[in-house]
């Protein structure tokens, strides 16, 4: 029997996978079709102070090998999350919700992190901070592409929040390392990457973009070596531990992120398509452990060998 | 909703680029409402693609057979021309919000093309309940009027129309629509719609419900990325807000609306 458990900064996962932000609703979704017991935690889509309408139709476009999206965002508000959403979700599901979090101000993260803080609801396990959604132009910048505005932020939240804080990077920075130290000194608990990558799909006949946002967040499988090296590279740059996404799957995909110094791992767009993708790689995962001699999941943490 | 491994019983070219493909799907079928719909993985496609999603022209909950009528329109549909009987195609659902398949007054069923698909399995429940429903189908060409025969059978009168005449009436479904609506409102019969089509056919039918005080039940169709209400992909305008086509929907009440 393989030790599943990790601890992501001071959330406690039964299991060492979770939902990608976005593709997982707000954890509900998906009863039915996906094994929860599989899962260490669920993280539900981005929710902010007020309700967001998010970006006009057609907001996806498919292209081999993943997806690109501009959702943008839409959600509901933090007090209907509170009220409605968090105690739906602890009627029906039994592991921790990560929240995920954004704003178009440092307050305005502060504010909802404080809200969801001081709400003091058992399953709200901890707060990720989205600072690099490509789709929303909130505030006339990314926090996540400038280090100092990002160690602002985080710090903000940092004061606003008790719970377990995850910091999600965006991928299309010339170093991480940087927004790494950035969030560590800011005191977050956890990091997690990547988000998705900018990108873009033209219509040809219409010379048109096929998405109405004109671009959007490249996902799934495409995007995996190139996740796999920035979880690479942020690992050797600090000690936090790492919630890795980007392109998983199967569970090959996943142990490649844990030996390149994940903690725990999300699955995403591939539950689209393969709602039992969180299974195959809960079971391939353990397999593999006890294939390699290993007792628990959180010994392969960066367990690669160079 | 399940997530089911489906043998395929029959898959034929009716004609004009549409097909019915069949298959053996008894948890589905045992679940399944008229105009929910099904979000299939298509086999010839890389195992990374999207599923498709598919309204349900049929389910038979003593048999489990689930029949689909598409039209191939793109890379999705074109590759699932490639099933044959025998193969295994995996299906999840039922999923989303149906038809109710009670009616108050007179069901005036409205399709447009391959929008016939759900409302065959609708006119057969309303049957069943001890309605009558009366079917409207247009198409640009007698080509594009679709299992004809099936609802023949089930005996529910059929008005047709084509924009070049070549079956039924020349012109726009909604004109023997409205020649019902005018006789059942002058012989003070209520009425209630249901539609499924292109978005112009979709838009006339829902005014026609709100405009006679009447119910309407307008299925959406956009493009779908979960089909479960998971990512936000399928937004329909609504007095709510943007709502999800997925879960939300696909059966819309017509006064809600946004167009």
């Amino acid at each position: 029997m393989i030790d599943m458990k990790v601890n992501l900064g001071g959330l406690e996962m039964a299991t060492p996978i979770t939902t990608a932000s976005g593709t997982f609703g707000y954890g509900t979704e998906y009863i039915g079709a996906v094994d929860y017991a599989k899962l260490g935690a669920v993280t539900a889509k981005g929710i902010r102070v007020e309700p967001w309408p998010g970006n006009p139709m057609p907001r996806h476009a498919e292209v081999y090998g993943g997806l690109v999206n501009a959702i943008g965002l839409q959600g509901t508000g933090v007090e209907h999350f509170l009220d409605v959403t968090v105690p739906w979700y602890a009627d029906n599901v039994k592991v921790p919700m990560i929240v995920n979090i954004w704003g178009g101000s440092v307050d305005a993260y502060a504010e909802v992190a404080r809200r969801l803080t001081d709400a003091h609801h058992p399953s709200v396990g901890a707060i990720e901070m989205n600072v690099s959604c490509p789709n929303v132009k909130a505030g006339g910048h990314t926090f996540g592409q400038d280090p100092k505005v990002l160690a602002e932020v985080v710090s903000a939240v940092r004061r606003a929040t008790t719970l377990p804080l995850i910091v999600k990077l965006a991928p299309n920075v010339p170093s991480i390392v940087p927004y790494v130290k950035a969030c560590e000194d800011a005191g977050a608990d956890a990091l997690s990457m990547i988000n998705t990558i900018p990108a873009m799909v033209i219509d040809i006949e219409k010379r048109r973009p096929l998405i109405a946002n004109k671009t959007g967040g490249l996902s799934g499988r495409g995007i995996h070596p190139a996740a796999v090296k920035l979880v690479y590279d942020a690992h050797n740059a600090t000690k936090l531990p790492i919630l890795a996404m980007g392109g998983i799957y199967e569970a090959k995909d996943a142990i490649e992120f844990f030996l390149a110094g994940a903690t725990a791992v999300a699955v995403g767009t591939a539950t689209f398509t393969n709602p039992n993708v969180v299974s195959e790689v809960y079971d391939g995962l353990a397999d593999y452990c006890g294939r390699h001699g290993f007792a628990a999941v959180r010994d392969l943490t960066g367990a690669l060998e160079v | 909703m399940v997530d089911e491994t489906c043998k395929v019983l029959e898959h034929e070219d009716i004609g004009a680029g549409y097909r019915s493909l069949a298959l053996a799907a008894p948890a589905i079928c045992a679940e399944a409402q008229p105009g929910q719909f099904v979000h299939v993985k298509v086999p010839a496609l890389e195992p990374s693609a999207l599923r498709r999603p598919f309204s349900i022209f049929n389910a038979d909950a003593a048999s489990g057979r689930l029949e689909l009528l598409y039209k191939t329109v793109g890379r999705g549909t074109l590759a699932l021309n490639a099933v044959k009987p025998g193969d295994a195609v995996n299906v999840m659902g039922p999923l989303g919000h149906g038809f109710p398949t009670t009616c108050a007054g007179a069901p005036l069923l409205v399709g447009g093309g391959f929008g016939v698909a759900p409302l065959y399995f609708l006119a057969r429940m309303l049957k069943a309940s001890g309605a009558e429903p009366k079917l409207f189908v247009g198409g640009r060409t007698k080509a594009d009027l679709l299992a004809l025969d099936r609802f023949a059978e089930l005996g529910v009168e059929v008005f047709t129309a084509t924009n070049d005449g070549s079956a039924g009436v020349q012109g726009l479904v909604t004109d023997p629509l409205d020649d019902e609506m005018i006789r059942l409102k002058g012989e003070g019969k209520a009425f209630e719609l249901f539609a499924c089509g292109p978005d112009p056919m979709l838009k006339a039918v829902a005014l026609r419900a709100t405009g006679s005080g009447s119910k309407g039940w307008i299925s959406m169709d956009r493009h779908m990325i979960c089909g479960v209400g998971a990512c936000y992909a399928c937004i329909q305008k609504t007095v709510r807000g943007n709502s999800r086509c997925c879960i939300e929907g696909p059966i819309f009440r017509a006064e809600d609306l946004v167009w």
